[in-house]
């Protein structure tokens, strides 16, 4: 192989791999980025695939299970409900009348299970534009 | 006084690093063969103000350490970010627990590895080295502007108040003191590298002596950064709580990227200090290498992402380390473009070779570092058009995956090819025996429950421990260069690493339960019964503990108390979550809420063979440290 062939078969490799990697990730990104939908849109939003739904806790929504850890909640933006089911240890600032993100999936006939929640103010992991949607949410139902 | 002579202390770093630059810059603008004795004596005097520099930068750390150490609450940032009242090992490590603080131990490692190489490097020759000091400065001098224009951590507060309004509880652990310096020394030592890149192509000198030069510096900072992030995962893995180890968390990959693009550099600069080949690529990754660190320091410290990491949302300084990010990439991208072509064409080589083998390696970090790069920034470039979603585990599993997995069967083979040529039959020949371990296992798994991919990990982990060790065989122990050693331990490291996570992803089993008092359940091999409740206190801290009495298969039972923690300042609760190690894994519990009907909240997990992750994450460092003794050993004979 000539010095020249080689150098220009290590650069093409190169952009095959650049390529290729972003190949990968927006076939990935199509399939399992993770949207952000509010009450009001639900309708729209996928069934069974991973989505973040925010709003705000409905007041007096809020039941407990009998198993003692599943609790069931309705979360709304003033325009539309979402009912949620959540299995877990809820967040210390998870309270009704106050902004709650749910990571989970829609399921079949309009419900939502969660599978995380983030409160209001978690300080955690709360993504900006996350916080910046509850916040309109919250003013929209005050 | 502290406070004053730590802030002039910083401007003195600034002005020994703007005149570290000015002077390097005067001297190699001389081309003269012969230079005047005004040029020898520039070059010369280079080398003690880069020392000053470093030691200046120590000094202003220091100082702030000190009035963390006080808890001097005249000074703006003690006051928000410490309190009287809280052990001493956090008032420490609160320095570097906020922003200002943070940025300056950013800074100081950056001008201590300055400082470090006008003392140490001795191999490379003297205009290079100068060219290297300058852009080291060259950084420096941005990021002091930053510290002294845009968060100034020795600012003053008036009227002092009467106490601090304390520390991020989650931030009060023994973690906060290892894993932000470790983390940093790696991070910002990589600029070591982006400065050698810039000082080569500056002088048109990238050879083999370069990447001879180079590889210790790197290996440092590649040991001290998987080091950082070995311990940030233990430290999310037990105080959040969570159960998990890596959550894919934008600050996690800003820390993942600057890590993959050491590791394919410690690679390629082999291939250029032993072979003399890849010289153009080997100079892109150093630059690739810092760029990522940088892109890693706006994505945390811009407060364009809101995580336990960012600590100040200020607009001015976003776009601050954002213009430094550009200028600087773009600097070294620009000088890179327009001296590509007087790198000289290095060796040659044939594809089955070991040469061929670490292509292969870096073309498939590559891969992974565009993977998570894209999978990072996405989101934010989403936001800019307005549409809002998040990119989480299910992307990066899929996506980067597959192609890990490629990496691991390949980090398998490599090692066993001979350089410059090798034959096909005696490769296979040589590998016959890794690849039956990894069918073995993957045949026996098949009857467990295990998923695909947790399977694939789990055998092709078996075959790379087995294949990692076989370029030992045939070698006295004693006579196997340190190197080698070195190499061995760390690929052997990465197999333990990931059979660590492909069991944990296997075979955890997870209970979620409300139970009363003496109510018995089992996770795994294991009965606990829940004792109840009762109030603890701590030095800044009460709590509610849950007791769990537990026995392994009726074993002696032992005590697990699991916390939910109050503190004062700031008022914020926190869940402690307790754990029981065992050789073949961890019992890991956290104490959730009252169900208001007698019953408490369990969330029990038993994570068979979990522990491997970080141990492997250890003999990885460990084996970088083994082949860092080797090359500075061998150094020093020459």
């Amino acid at each position: 192989m000539s010095p020249k062939r080689q150098r220009m078969t290590l650069a093409l490799l190169a952009v095959v791999a650049i390529v290729g990697a972003v190949l990968l990730a927006m076939s990935a990104l199509s399939d399992e980025a993770a949207f952000f939908y509010a009450p009001a849109d639900a309708a729209s939003a996928p069934v069974d695939k991973p989505v973040r739904l925010g709003g705000m806790v409905a007041p007096g929504s809020v039941k407990r299970m009998a198993d003692g850890v599943t609790i069931a909640f309705t979360v709304t933006d003033g325009k539309a409900t979402v009912p949620v089911r959540f299995s877990g240890i809820v967040p210390d600032l998870f309270r009704e009348n106050s902004g709650v993100v749910a990571e989970g999936k829609f399921v079949a006939g309009g419900g939502f299970v969660a599978d995380n929640l983030l409160a209001k103010h978690d300080e955690r992991y709360m993504p900006p534009q996350v916080a910046g949607k509850m916040h309109k949410s919250e003013s929209i139902a005050q | 006084m502290i406070a004053e002579a730590g802030l002039a202390a910083l401007w003195l770093a600034a002005a020994m690093a703007l005149l570290q630059l000015a002077m390097a810059a005067i001297a190699l603008s001389s081309r003269a063969t012969e230079p005047p004795q005004i040029v020898r004596d520039l070059l010369a005097a280079v080398r003690p103000v880069a020392v000053a520099q470093g030691l200046l930068a120590l000094g202003a750390f220091a100082a702030l350490v000190a009035l963390f150490a006080r808890t001097d609450l005249s000074v703006l940032l003690v006051a928000e970010n410490s309190h009287s009242a809280k052990p001493m090992l956090y008032k420490v490590a609160a320095t570097w627990g906020n922003h200002e603080g943070s940025m300056l131990l950013w800074v100081t490692v950056l001008a201590v590895a300055g400082g470090a190489i006008a003392l140490f490097e001795r191999l490379l020759a003297t205009r290079t080295h100068v060219a290297t000091l300058a852009a080291q400065a060259a950084i420096a001098a941005g990021f002091y502007a930053f510290l002294l224009f845009a968060s100034n951590p020795f600012a003053r507060l008036s009227p002092t108040p009467l106490d601090g309004l304390g520390l991020n509880p989650l931030l009060q652990d023994p973690g906060l003191a290892f894993h932000p310096p470790t983390l940093y020394l790696g991070y910002v030592g990589l600029s070591v590298a982006f400065s050698f890149a810039v000082g080569a192509l500056v002088t048109r000198d990238v050879g083999r002596d370069f990447a001879r030069a180079m590889r210790p510096w790197v290996l440092g900072a590649w040991i001290f950064l998987t080091i950082g992030i070995t311990a940030g995962s233990y430290w999310a893995y037990y105080e959040l709580g969570w159960g998990g180890w890596w959550f894919w968390d934008p600050v996690e990959n800003a820390s993942l990227m600057p890590w993959l693009a050491a590791t394919a550099l410690l690679h390629s600069v082999t291939v250029l200090a032993t072979r003399d080949g890849l010289r153009a690529w080997t100079i892109m990754l150093s630059v690739v290498a810092f760029s990522m660190s940088m892109v890693g320091t706006f994505l945390v410290r811009s407060g364009i992402l809101t995580s336990v990491h960012a600590f100040a949302v200020d607009p001015t300084r976003g776009s601050f380390i954002l213009a430094l990010l550009i200028l600087y990439i773009g600097g070294a991208l620009a000088l890179f473009a327009f001296r590509v072509g007087t790198v000289r064409q290095g060796a040659l080589f044939e594809p089955v070779s070991r040469e061929g083998g670490l292509v292969l390696n870096n073309l498939l970090l590559s891969v992974i570092l565009g993977i998570v790069l894209i999978g990072t920034l996405y989101p934010l470039l989403a936001e800019a058009f307005g549409v809002q979603l998040s990119v989480g585990p299910p992307f990066f599993n899929r996506a980067a995956g597959p192609i890990a997995l490629l990496l691991v069967a390949g980090m398998a083979v490599g090692p066993l090819l001979r350089w410059r040529r090798d034959r096909g039959r005696a490769v296979a020949r040589r590998i016959a025996m890794p690849a039956a371990v990894t069918l073995i296992v993957f045949i026996a798994l098949l009857f467990t429950d295990a998923g695909l991919m947790p399977l694939l990990g789990l055998s092709l982990a078996a075959g790379l421990a087995v294949a990692s060790i076989l370029p030992l065989v045939g070698r006295s122990p004693w006579r196997t260069p340190m190197p080698i050693w070195g190499m061995v331990v760390a690929h052997l490291g990465i197999a333990v690493s990931l059979a660590g996570m492909a069991s944990d992803s296997a075979f955890t089993a997870e209970r979620l339960v409300a139970a009363r008092p003496g109510e018995i359940n089992r996770v795994g091999p294991f009965a606990i019964r829940f004792e109840g409740i009762k109030p603890v206190v701590g030095d800044n801290w009460s709590a509610i503990q849950g007791r769990l009495i537990v026995t392994r298969d009726g074993g002696q039972p032992f005590l697990l108390r699991p916390e939910q923690r109050f503190f004062a300042n700031p008022p914020t609760e926190t869940s402690e979550a307790a754990l029981a190690t065992f050789w073949d894994g961890q019992l890991y519990a956290v104490l959730g809420r009252d169900d208001h009907g007698g019953r408490r909240q369990l969330r029990l997990w038993w994570k068979p063979f979990v522990t491997l992750i970080w141990a492997g994450g250890g003999l990885i460092a460990l084996g970088g440290f083994v082949s860092l003794i080797g090359r500075v050993r061998r150094r020093r004979a020459r």
